[in-house]
Protein backbone atom coordinates (compact mmCIF):
# COMPACT_ATOMS: atom_id res chain seq x y z
CA UNK A 1 0.00 0.00 0.00
CA UNK A 2 1.57 3.50 -1.03
CA UNK A 3 2.16 5.97 1.42
CA UNK A 4 -0.73 8.88 1.46
CA UNK A 5 0.64 11.76 -0.41
CA UNK A 6 1.36 15.46 1.57
CA UNK A 7 3.79 17.45 1.35
CA UNK A 8 5.49 16.72 4.37
CA UNK A 9 5.33 13.11 3.38
CA UNK A 10 7.11 13.72 -0.09
CA UNK A 11 9.70 15.95 1.45
CA UNK A 12 10.55 13.82 3.96
CA UNK A 13 11.01 10.87 1.59
CA UNK A 14 13.23 13.00 -1.01
CA UNK A 15 15.16 14.51 1.29
CA UNK A 16 16.26 10.84 3.17
CA UNK A 17 16.04 9.80 -0.64
CA UNK A 18 18.71 12.42 -1.93
CA UNK A 19 21.22 11.99 1.17
CA UNK A 20 21.10 8.18 0.38
CA UNK A 21 21.85 8.87 -3.02
CA UNK A 22 25.03 10.87 -2.04
CA UNK A 23 24.32 14.48 -2.18
CA UNK A 24 26.77 16.85 -1.76
CA UNK A 25 25.62 19.74 0.57
CA UNK A 26 22.88 20.89 2.41
CA UNK A 27 19.61 19.71 1.86
CA UNK A 28 17.05 22.06 1.37
CA UNK A 29 13.71 23.14 -0.41
CA UNK A 30 15.73 25.52 -2.66
CA UNK A 31 19.11 23.16 -3.28
CA UNK A 32 19.72 22.55 -6.46
CA UNK A 33 20.46 19.35 -8.41
CA UNK A 34 23.32 20.77 -10.08
CA UNK A 35 24.54 22.21 -6.84
CA UNK A 36 24.72 18.80 -4.55
CA UNK A 37 26.13 17.01 -7.21
CA UNK A 38 23.19 15.15 -8.85
CA UNK A 39 22.81 14.49 -12.31
CA UNK A 40 20.20 12.56 -14.50
CA UNK A 41 21.05 8.94 -13.14
CA UNK A 42 20.40 10.25 -9.61
CA UNK A 43 17.37 11.66 -10.49
CA UNK A 44 16.13 8.16 -11.91
CA UNK A 45 17.09 6.72 -8.82
CA UNK A 46 15.11 9.52 -6.89
CA UNK A 47 12.50 8.89 -9.26
CA UNK A 48 12.11 4.92 -8.67
CA UNK A 49 12.38 5.89 -4.66
CA UNK A 50 9.24 8.14 -4.99
CA UNK A 51 7.43 5.17 -6.79
CA UNK A 52 7.79 2.68 -4.45
CA UNK A 53 6.67 4.81 -1.60
CA UNK A 54 4.03 6.96 -3.46
CA UNK A 55 3.60 5.10 -6.35
CA UNK A 56 3.55 8.13 -8.22
CA UNK A 57 5.39 7.70 -11.76
CA UNK A 58 7.80 10.65 -13.02
CA UNK A 59 8.57 9.89 -16.39
CA UNK A 60 11.82 11.24 -17.79
CA UNK A 61 9.49 13.76 -19.61
CA UNK A 62 8.27 15.04 -16.14
CA UNK A 63 11.44 15.38 -15.08
CA UNK A 64 13.50 17.36 -17.40
CA UNK A 65 12.87 20.56 -16.21
CA UNK A 66 13.29 19.80 -12.51
CA UNK A 67 15.90 22.04 -10.97
CA UNK A 68 16.10 21.83 -7.62
CA UNK A 69 14.41 19.59 -4.81
CA UNK A 70 11.01 21.92 -4.30
CA UNK A 71 10.25 21.44 -7.69
CA UNK A 72 10.26 17.40 -7.20
CA UNK A 73 8.50 17.35 -4.38
CA UNK A 74 6.03 19.99 -6.25
CA UNK A 75 5.54 17.40 -9.06
CA UNK A 76 5.19 14.55 -7.00
CA UNK A 77 2.03 16.41 -4.78
CA UNK A 78 0.61 17.90 -7.87
CA UNK A 79 0.50 13.92 -9.81
CA UNK A 80 -0.57 12.36 -6.35
CA UNK B 1 61.02 -32.99 -20.73
CA UNK B 2 59.63 -29.85 -23.12
CA UNK B 3 61.72 -29.43 -26.07
CA UNK B 4 62.96 -26.03 -26.13
CA UNK B 5 61.31 -24.12 -29.20
CA UNK B 6 63.84 -22.26 -31.79
CA UNK B 7 63.91 -18.75 -29.86
CA UNK B 8 62.27 -16.16 -31.80
CA UNK B 9 64.22 -13.05 -33.53
CA UNK B 10 65.06 -10.86 -30.75
CA UNK B 11 62.40 -7.90 -30.42
CA UNK B 12 64.57 -5.77 -32.67
CA UNK B 13 61.70 -4.79 -34.61
CA UNK B 14 61.69 -1.92 -32.47
CA UNK B 15 64.85 -0.76 -34.32
CA UNK B 16 66.89 0.91 -31.68
CA UNK B 17 65.77 0.21 -28.46
CA UNK B 18 62.85 1.41 -27.65
CA UNK B 19 61.70 4.32 -24.81
CA UNK B 20 62.34 2.82 -21.41
CA UNK B 21 59.11 2.35 -18.99
CA UNK B 22 59.88 2.62 -15.30
CA UNK B 23 57.59 2.40 -12.54
CA UNK B 24 57.41 5.19 -10.11
CA UNK B 25 54.59 4.51 -8.07
CA UNK B 26 52.76 1.52 -6.85
CA UNK B 27 49.38 1.18 -5.11
CA UNK B 28 47.29 -2.21 -3.15
CA UNK B 29 44.65 -3.84 -1.87
CA UNK B 30 44.97 -7.73 -1.20
CA UNK B 31 44.01 -9.75 1.45
CA UNK B 32 46.92 -8.80 3.30
CA UNK B 33 45.94 -5.16 4.25
CA UNK B 34 45.68 -1.71 2.02
CA UNK B 35 49.22 -0.68 0.75
CA UNK B 36 51.49 -2.05 -1.66
CA UNK B 37 54.00 -1.50 1.44
CA UNK B 38 51.95 -4.16 3.80
CA UNK B 39 51.39 -6.69 0.92
CA UNK B 40 55.11 -6.81 0.86
CA UNK B 41 56.15 -6.86 3.95
CA UNK B 42 53.75 -9.07 5.30
CA UNK B 43 54.32 -11.96 2.28
CA UNK B 44 58.11 -11.30 3.05
CA UNK B 45 57.25 -12.26 6.86
CA UNK B 46 55.69 -15.64 5.78
CA UNK B 47 51.62 -13.98 6.45
CA UNK B 48 49.00 -15.41 4.81
CA UNK B 49 46.08 -13.05 4.24
CA UNK B 50 43.65 -16.40 3.42
CA UNK B 51 40.52 -16.91 5.85
CA UNK B 52 37.55 -19.99 5.69
CA UNK B 53 39.38 -20.78 2.26
CA UNK B 54 38.82 -17.00 0.60
CA UNK B 55 41.39 -14.48 0.14
CA UNK B 56 39.02 -11.17 1.11
CA UNK B 57 40.47 -7.65 1.54
CA UNK B 58 38.72 -8.39 5.13
CA UNK B 59 40.34 -4.58 5.97
CA UNK B 60 39.29 -2.51 3.04
CA UNK B 61 36.47 -0.04 3.66
CA UNK B 62 35.26 1.79 1.07
CA UNK B 63 34.09 4.87 2.23
CA UNK B 64 37.44 5.27 4.35
CA UNK B 65 38.56 6.65 1.11
CA UNK B 66 35.75 7.38 -1.56
CA UNK B 67 32.59 9.52 -0.53
CA UNK B 68 29.00 8.32 -0.15
CA UNK B 69 29.06 9.07 -3.96
CA UNK B 70 31.94 7.93 -5.12
CA UNK B 71 31.74 4.31 -3.69
CA UNK B 72 27.80 3.87 -4.89
CA UNK B 73 28.66 4.86 -8.28
CA UNK B 74 31.24 1.81 -8.71
CA UNK B 75 31.03 -1.89 -8.15
CA UNK B 76 33.12 -3.40 -5.08
CA UNK B 77 35.92 -4.31 -8.15
CA UNK B 78 36.11 -0.36 -9.55
CA UNK B 79 36.38 0.73 -5.71
CA UNK B 80 39.49 -1.67 -4.98
CA UNK B 81 41.03 -0.09 -8.09
CA UNK B 82 40.49 4.04 -7.58
CA UNK B 83 42.28 3.38 -3.94
CA UNK B 84 44.97 1.10 -5.32
CA UNK B 85 45.56 3.90 -8.01
CA UNK B 86 45.46 6.71 -5.13
CA UNK B 87 48.25 5.18 -3.93
CA UNK B 88 50.14 4.77 -6.72
CA UNK B 89 49.45 8.02 -7.78
CA UNK B 90 50.92 9.79 -4.49
CA UNK B 91 53.88 7.32 -4.60
CA UNK B 92 54.52 9.11 -7.95
CA UNK B 93 54.32 12.46 -6.46
CA UNK B 94 50.89 13.27 -8.59
CA UNK B 95 49.03 14.08 -6.04
CA UNK B 96 48.58 17.67 -6.92
CA UNK B 97 47.75 16.97 -10.44
CA UNK B 98 49.68 14.92 -13.48
CA UNK B 99 52.96 16.05 -14.40
CA UNK B 100 52.38 15.37 -17.66
CA UNK B 101 50.39 17.04 -20.44
CA UNK B 102 46.79 14.67 -19.69
CA UNK B 103 45.80 13.94 -22.58
CA UNK B 104 49.03 11.69 -22.93
CA UNK B 105 48.35 10.01 -19.82
CA UNK B 106 46.59 6.96 -20.09
CA UNK B 107 44.72 4.28 -17.95
CA UNK B 108 44.55 0.66 -18.33
CA UNK B 109 43.16 -1.28 -15.85
CA UNK B 110 41.99 -5.13 -16.38
CA UNK B 111 39.81 -7.55 -14.80
CA UNK B 112 39.06 -11.07 -15.25
CA UNK B 113 35.16 -10.37 -14.93
CA UNK B 114 33.94 -7.14 -13.45
CA UNK B 115 31.43 -6.02 -11.49
CA UNK B 116 29.73 -9.62 -11.18
CA UNK B 117 28.40 -8.38 -6.98
CA UNK B 118 26.79 -5.22 -9.43
CA UNK B 119 25.16 -8.05 -11.57
CA UNK B 120 23.95 -10.35 -9.45
CA UNK B 121 22.47 -7.51 -7.34
CA UNK B 122 20.63 -6.01 -10.11
CA UNK B 123 19.20 -9.34 -11.50
CA UNK B 124 18.05 -10.11 -8.34
CA UNK B 125 15.53 -6.86 -8.16
CA UNK B 126 14.71 -7.43 -11.30
CA UNK B 127 13.65 -11.00 -10.38
CA UNK B 128 12.00 -9.66 -7.58
CA UNK B 129 10.25 -6.41 -8.17
CA UNK B 130 10.38 -6.07 -11.66
CA UNK B 131 12.17 -4.43 -14.75
CA UNK B 132 11.40 -0.80 -13.52
CA UNK B 133 13.12 -1.57 -10.14
CA UNK B 134 16.18 -2.00 -12.46
CA UNK B 135 19.14 0.74 -11.18
CA UNK B 136 20.11 3.31 -13.73
CA UNK B 137 23.71 2.75 -12.34
CA UNK B 138 23.28 -1.09 -13.21
CA UNK B 139 25.27 -1.14 -16.47
CA UNK B 140 28.10 1.45 -15.74
CA UNK B 141 28.42 -0.28 -12.01
CA UNK B 142 28.63 -4.11 -13.87
CA UNK B 143 30.65 -3.03 -17.22
CA UNK B 144 34.26 -4.38 -17.48
CA UNK B 145 36.29 -0.78 -18.27
CA UNK B 146 34.63 0.63 -15.34
CA UNK B 147 37.43 0.63 -13.06
CA UNK B 148 39.74 2.43 -16.14
CA UNK B 149 37.24 4.91 -16.51
CA UNK B 150 36.81 5.55 -12.92
CA UNK B 151 40.23 5.64 -12.60
CA UNK B 152 40.73 8.47 -15.79
CA UNK B 153 37.95 10.52 -14.21
CA UNK B 154 39.24 10.24 -10.77
CA UNK B 155 42.79 11.45 -11.89
CA UNK B 156 41.60 13.46 -14.97
CA UNK B 157 44.22 11.22 -17.23
CA UNK B 158 42.98 11.93 -20.75
CA UNK B 159 44.75 9.69 -23.33
CA UNK B 160 43.89 6.16 -24.03
CA UNK B 161 41.46 4.48 -21.52
CA UNK B 162 40.10 0.86 -21.76
CA UNK B 163 39.93 -2.24 -19.20
CA UNK B 164 41.40 -5.15 -20.46
CA UNK B 165 39.75 -8.54 -20.16
CA UNK B 166 41.86 -11.84 -19.99
CA UNK B 167 41.02 -14.18 -17.05
CA UNK B 168 43.85 -14.87 -14.85
CA UNK B 169 46.78 -13.06 -17.68
CA UNK B 170 44.70 -9.64 -17.21
CA UNK B 171 47.01 -7.36 -14.50
CA UNK B 172 49.66 -8.49 -16.28
CA UNK B 173 48.49 -7.63 -20.11
CA UNK B 174 46.99 -4.64 -18.93
CA UNK B 175 50.66 -3.66 -17.79
CA UNK B 176 52.34 -5.32 -20.95
CA UNK B 177 49.61 -2.89 -22.87
CA UNK B 178 50.39 0.43 -20.87
CA UNK B 179 54.35 -0.43 -21.81
CA UNK B 180 53.86 -0.70 -24.71
CA UNK B 181 51.66 3.07 -25.62
CA UNK B 182 54.64 4.29 -23.89
CA UNK B 183 56.90 2.90 -26.52
CA UNK B 184 54.99 3.60 -28.98
CA UNK B 185 54.85 7.08 -28.19
CA UNK B 186 51.29 7.12 -27.57
CA UNK B 187 51.43 8.63 -24.29
CA UNK B 188 53.90 9.36 -21.78
CA UNK B 189 52.41 7.58 -18.88
CA UNK B 190 50.17 4.85 -18.18
CA UNK B 191 48.20 4.27 -14.80
CA UNK B 192 47.28 0.26 -15.32
CA UNK B 193 47.18 -2.23 -13.55
CA UNK B 194 44.19 -5.26 -12.23
CA UNK B 195 41.38 -5.58 -10.14
CA UNK B 196 39.09 -8.03 -9.26
CA UNK B 197 35.89 -8.37 -7.13
CA UNK B 198 34.31 -11.57 -7.72
CA UNK B 199 33.84 -13.60 -4.15
CA UNK B 200 30.03 -13.85 -5.12
CA UNK B 201 28.23 -17.17 -4.70
CA UNK B 202 27.43 -17.32 -8.63
CA UNK B 203 32.02 -17.55 -9.07
CA UNK B 204 32.98 -19.21 -6.19
CA UNK B 205 30.25 -22.20 -7.24
CA UNK B 206 31.30 -21.83 -11.08
CA UNK B 207 34.83 -22.14 -10.32
CA UNK B 208 34.31 -25.20 -7.90
CA UNK B 209 31.51 -26.72 -11.03
CA UNK B 210 34.83 -26.94 -12.99
CA UNK B 211 37.50 -28.10 -10.35
CA UNK B 212 39.55 -25.16 -10.14
CA UNK B 213 39.21 -24.44 -6.62
CA UNK B 214 40.63 -26.14 -3.45
CA UNK B 215 38.15 -28.13 -1.49
CA UNK B 216 40.56 -27.99 1.20
CA UNK B 217 40.90 -23.91 1.03
CA UNK B 218 44.47 -24.14 1.34
CA UNK B 219 46.25 -22.29 -1.29
CA UNK B 220 50.18 -24.27 -1.49
CA UNK B 221 51.64 -23.58 -4.80
CA UNK B 222 54.42 -26.24 -5.60
CA UNK B 223 53.33 -28.42 -2.81
CA UNK B 224 52.53 -31.89 -3.21
CA UNK B 225 49.65 -31.87 -0.92
CA UNK B 226 47.66 -28.87 -3.84
CA UNK B 227 44.41 -29.01 -4.82
CA UNK B 228 43.34 -26.43 -6.58
CA UNK B 229 43.02 -22.56 -6.18
CA UNK B 230 41.54 -20.15 -3.43
CA UNK B 231 39.93 -17.24 -5.09
CA UNK B 232 40.93 -13.93 -3.69
CA UNK B 233 39.65 -9.91 -4.11
CA UNK B 234 41.73 -7.38 -4.82
CA UNK B 235 43.47 -4.31 -6.76
CA UNK B 236 47.51 -3.32 -8.07
CA UNK B 237 48.16 -0.33 -9.60
CA UNK B 238 51.15 1.21 -11.08
CA UNK B 239 52.53 4.54 -12.62
CA UNK B 240 54.16 3.48 -15.87
CA UNK B 241 56.28 6.86 -16.77
CA UNK B 242 58.46 7.05 -19.68
CA UNK B 243 61.88 7.03 -18.52
CA UNK B 244 62.79 10.30 -20.37
CA UNK B 245 59.83 12.15 -18.74
CA UNK B 246 59.87 10.96 -15.51
CA UNK B 247 63.52 11.60 -15.47
CA UNK B 248 62.64 15.24 -16.75
CA UNK B 249 60.38 16.43 -13.60
CA UNK B 250 63.17 14.46 -11.33
CA UNK B 251 61.32 11.28 -10.84
CA UNK B 252 62.26 8.93 -8.43
CA UNK B 253 61.94 5.20 -10.01
CA UNK B 254 60.78 2.49 -7.80
CA UNK B 255 62.12 0.78 -10.89
CA UNK B 256 62.04 -0.32 -14.68
CA UNK B 257 59.69 -2.58 -16.44
CA UNK B 258 62.26 -4.09 -18.90
CA UNK B 259 59.97 -6.37 -20.91
CA UNK B 260 56.96 -8.14 -21.84
CA UNK B 261 55.62 -10.41 -24.20
CA UNK B 262 52.20 -12.36 -24.65
CA UNK B 263 51.11 -15.12 -26.45
CA UNK B 264 48.51 -17.61 -26.56
CA UNK B 265 48.21 -21.78 -26.05
CA UNK B 266 45.27 -22.09 -29.11
CA UNK B 267 44.37 -25.38 -27.04
CA UNK B 268 42.33 -25.79 -24.53
CA UNK B 269 39.22 -23.66 -22.93
CA UNK B 270 41.55 -24.01 -19.58
CA UNK B 271 43.89 -26.18 -19.60
CA UNK B 272 47.31 -25.37 -20.01
CA UNK B 273 49.03 -26.55 -23.67
CA UNK B 274 50.79 -30.20 -22.43
CA UNK B 275 54.26 -29.32 -23.65
CA UNK B 276 53.99 -25.60 -22.42
CA UNK B 277 55.51 -24.54 -26.09
CA UNK B 278 53.65 -21.13 -25.37
CA UNK B 279 54.23 -20.50 -22.04
CA UNK B 280 58.01 -21.35 -22.51
CA UNK B 281 58.05 -18.99 -25.67
CA UNK B 282 56.27 -16.06 -23.45
CA UNK B 283 59.22 -16.03 -20.77
CA UNK B 284 61.55 -16.07 -23.56
CA UNK B 285 60.28 -13.34 -25.48
CA UNK B 286 59.61 -11.78 -22.33
CA UNK B 287 63.75 -11.80 -21.61
CA UNK B 288 64.38 -10.45 -25.19
CA UNK B 289 62.42 -7.88 -25.00
CA UNK B 290 64.15 -6.83 -22.45
CA UNK B 291 67.13 -7.68 -23.46
CA UNK B 292 68.64 -10.12 -20.92
CA UNK B 293 69.26 -13.77 -20.91
CA UNK B 294 68.38 -16.17 -18.49
CA UNK B 295 71.60 -16.18 -16.54
CA UNK B 296 70.44 -12.57 -15.91
CA UNK B 297 67.34 -13.71 -13.97
CA UNK B 298 67.58 -13.17 -10.02
CA UNK B 299 63.90 -14.61 -9.03
CA UNK B 300 61.22 -15.77 -11.02
CA UNK B 301 57.39 -14.73 -9.47
CA UNK B 302 55.79 -17.66 -10.47
CA UNK B 303 51.95 -17.70 -12.00
CA UNK B 304 51.92 -20.59 -9.39
CA UNK B 305 47.97 -20.94 -8.69
CA UNK B 306 47.80 -24.30 -6.77
CA UNK B 307 46.26 -26.30 -9.26
CA UNK B 308 47.84 -29.77 -9.86
CA UNK B 309 47.95 -28.77 -13.59
CA UNK B 310 49.75 -25.23 -13.60
CA UNK B 311 52.14 -26.13 -10.66
CA UNK B 312 53.34 -29.25 -12.93
CA UNK B 313 53.45 -27.19 -16.60
CA UNK B 314 54.67 -24.18 -15.23
CA UNK B 315 57.37 -25.59 -13.78
CA UNK B 316 58.33 -27.51 -16.95
CA UNK B 317 58.00 -24.05 -19.07
CA UNK B 318 60.40 -22.62 -16.50
CA UNK B 319 62.71 -25.25 -17.02
CA UNK B 320 62.99 -24.48 -20.81
CA UNK B 321 62.60 -21.48 -20.70
CA UNK B 322 65.72 -20.64 -18.74
CA UNK B 323 68.01 -23.52 -19.10
CA UNK B 324 70.52 -24.29 -16.31
CA UNK B 325 69.55 -21.14 -14.81
CA UNK B 326 66.14 -22.75 -13.51
CA UNK B 327 67.82 -24.97 -11.15
CA UNK B 328 69.24 -22.15 -9.18
CA UNK B 329 67.08 -19.10 -9.45
CA UNK B 330 64.20 -19.18 -6.87
CA UNK B 331 60.69 -19.15 -7.49
CA UNK B 332 57.70 -18.52 -5.47
CA UNK B 333 54.64 -17.81 -5.80
CA UNK B 334 52.13 -14.52 -4.20
CA UNK B 335 49.12 -16.98 -4.24
CA UNK B 336 50.09 -18.67 -1.33
CA UNK B 337 49.83 -15.64 0.53
CA UNK B 338 46.78 -13.93 -0.27
CA UNK B 339 45.12 -16.49 -2.95
CA UNK B 340 44.13 -16.38 -6.66
CA UNK B 341 42.89 -12.66 -7.44
CA UNK B 342 41.90 -13.63 -10.94
CA UNK B 343 42.17 -10.31 -13.06
CA UNK B 344 44.11 -8.59 -10.38
CA UNK B 345 46.56 -11.34 -9.73
CA UNK B 346 49.38 -10.04 -12.19
CA UNK B 347 49.35 -6.59 -11.43
CA UNK B 348 49.69 -7.08 -8.04
CA UNK B 349 52.45 -9.79 -8.21
CA UNK B 350 53.99 -7.59 -10.60
CA UNK B 351 53.88 -4.89 -7.34
CA UNK B 352 54.99 -7.92 -5.19
CA UNK B 353 58.14 -8.57 -7.42
CA UNK B 354 59.14 -4.55 -7.66
CA UNK B 355 59.05 -5.03 -3.88
CA UNK B 356 61.20 -7.66 -3.42
CA UNK B 357 63.42 -6.83 -5.87
CA UNK B 358 63.77 -3.63 -3.95
CA UNK B 359 64.38 -5.00 -0.91
CA UNK B 360 66.80 -7.58 -2.22
CA UNK B 361 64.42 -10.53 -1.29
CA UNK B 362 62.55 -13.42 -2.77
CA UNK B 363 59.95 -14.17 -0.48
CA UNK B 364 58.36 -17.29 0.42
CA UNK B 365 56.25 -19.99 -1.25
CA UNK B 366 54.18 -19.75 1.79
CA UNK B 367 53.03 -23.57 3.42
CA UNK B 368 55.83 -25.16 1.08
CA UNK B 369 56.14 -28.18 2.76
CA UNK B 370 55.89 -31.20 1.08
CA UNK B 371 57.52 -31.91 -2.32
CA UNK B 372 55.72 -33.01 -5.11
CA UNK B 373 58.85 -35.31 -6.83
CA UNK B 374 57.88 -33.81 -10.08
CA UNK B 375 58.36 -30.60 -9.74
CA UNK B 376 61.90 -30.15 -8.79
CA UNK B 377 62.46 -26.57 -8.71
CA UNK B 378 63.48 -23.70 -5.71
CA UNK B 379 60.40 -22.99 -4.69
CA UNK B 380 62.37 -20.97 -1.47
CA UNK B 381 60.14 -22.88 1.13
CA UNK B 382 60.33 -21.60 5.20
CA UNK B 383 61.24 -17.88 4.87
CA UNK B 384 62.68 -15.08 2.70
CA UNK B 385 65.92 -15.82 1.18
CA UNK B 386 68.81 -12.87 0.40
CA UNK B 387 69.33 -12.46 -3.58
CA UNK B 388 72.87 -11.87 -4.89
CA UNK B 389 72.93 -8.44 -7.06
CA UNK B 390 76.71 -8.31 -7.62
CA UNK B 391 75.95 -4.41 -7.99
CA UNK B 392 72.12 -3.78 -6.76
CA UNK B 393 70.23 -4.22 -9.61
CA UNK B 394 68.10 -7.39 -9.77
CA UNK B 395 66.04 -9.09 -12.68
CA UNK B 396 63.18 -10.70 -12.44
CA UNK B 397 60.36 -12.22 -14.13
CA UNK B 398 56.36 -12.42 -13.43
CA UNK B 399 54.04 -15.41 -14.79
CA UNK B 400 50.78 -14.73 -15.62
CA UNK B 401 48.39 -17.29 -17.44
CA UNK B 402 45.02 -16.97 -18.18
CA UNK B 403 41.90 -19.49 -18.66
CA UNK B 404 41.57 -19.41 -22.46
CA UNK B 405 45.21 -19.73 -22.96
CA UNK B 406 46.53 -16.35 -22.76
CA UNK B 407 50.06 -16.15 -21.42
CA UNK B 408 51.88 -12.70 -20.16
CA UNK B 409 55.11 -12.46 -19.00
CA UNK B 410 56.66 -9.47 -17.54
CA UNK B 411 60.32 -8.47 -16.47
CA UNK B 412 61.18 -6.09 -13.98
CA UNK B 413 64.40 -4.38 -12.58
CA UNK B 414 64.89 -2.72 -9.14
CA UNK B 415 67.69 -1.83 -7.37
CA UNK B 416 67.84 -3.41 -3.87
CA UNK B 417 68.41 -1.57 -0.84
CA UNK B 418 66.61 1.48 -2.50
CA UNK B 419 65.34 3.93 0.01
CA UNK B 420 62.08 4.13 1.24
CA UNK B 421 62.24 0.38 1.74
Amino acid sequence: MPTAVTPEAVEKVIFAGVEEIGAEGEITRDAAFEDLDLDSLDLVELAQIVEDEFGVELDGDAVKDVKTIGDVIDLVVARA
Amino acid sequence: MISAPAAQPAAAAHGERARSVVVTGAGAVTPLGVGAGTLISRWAAGECGIEDGLGRCDEFEPTDFLSRKEARRADRFTQLALVAADEALAAAGWDDGVPHDPERVGSVIGTGIGGIGSLTEQEGIRRERGAKAVSPLGVPLLMGNAAAGAVAMRAGLRGPSFGVISACAAGAHSIGQAMRMIQSGEADAVVTGGSEAALEPIAIDAFAAMGATSETGISRPFDARRDGFVMGEGAGVLVLEAADAAAERGAEPLGELLGYAATSDAYHLTAPEPSGRDAIRAIRLALEDAGVGPEDVAYVNAHGTSTPLNDASETEAIKAALGERAADVPVSSTKSAIGHLLGAAGAVEAIATLGALRRGIAPPTVGWEVRDPELDLDYVPGEARELDADDGRLVAISNSFGFGGHNAVLCLAATSGAPGE
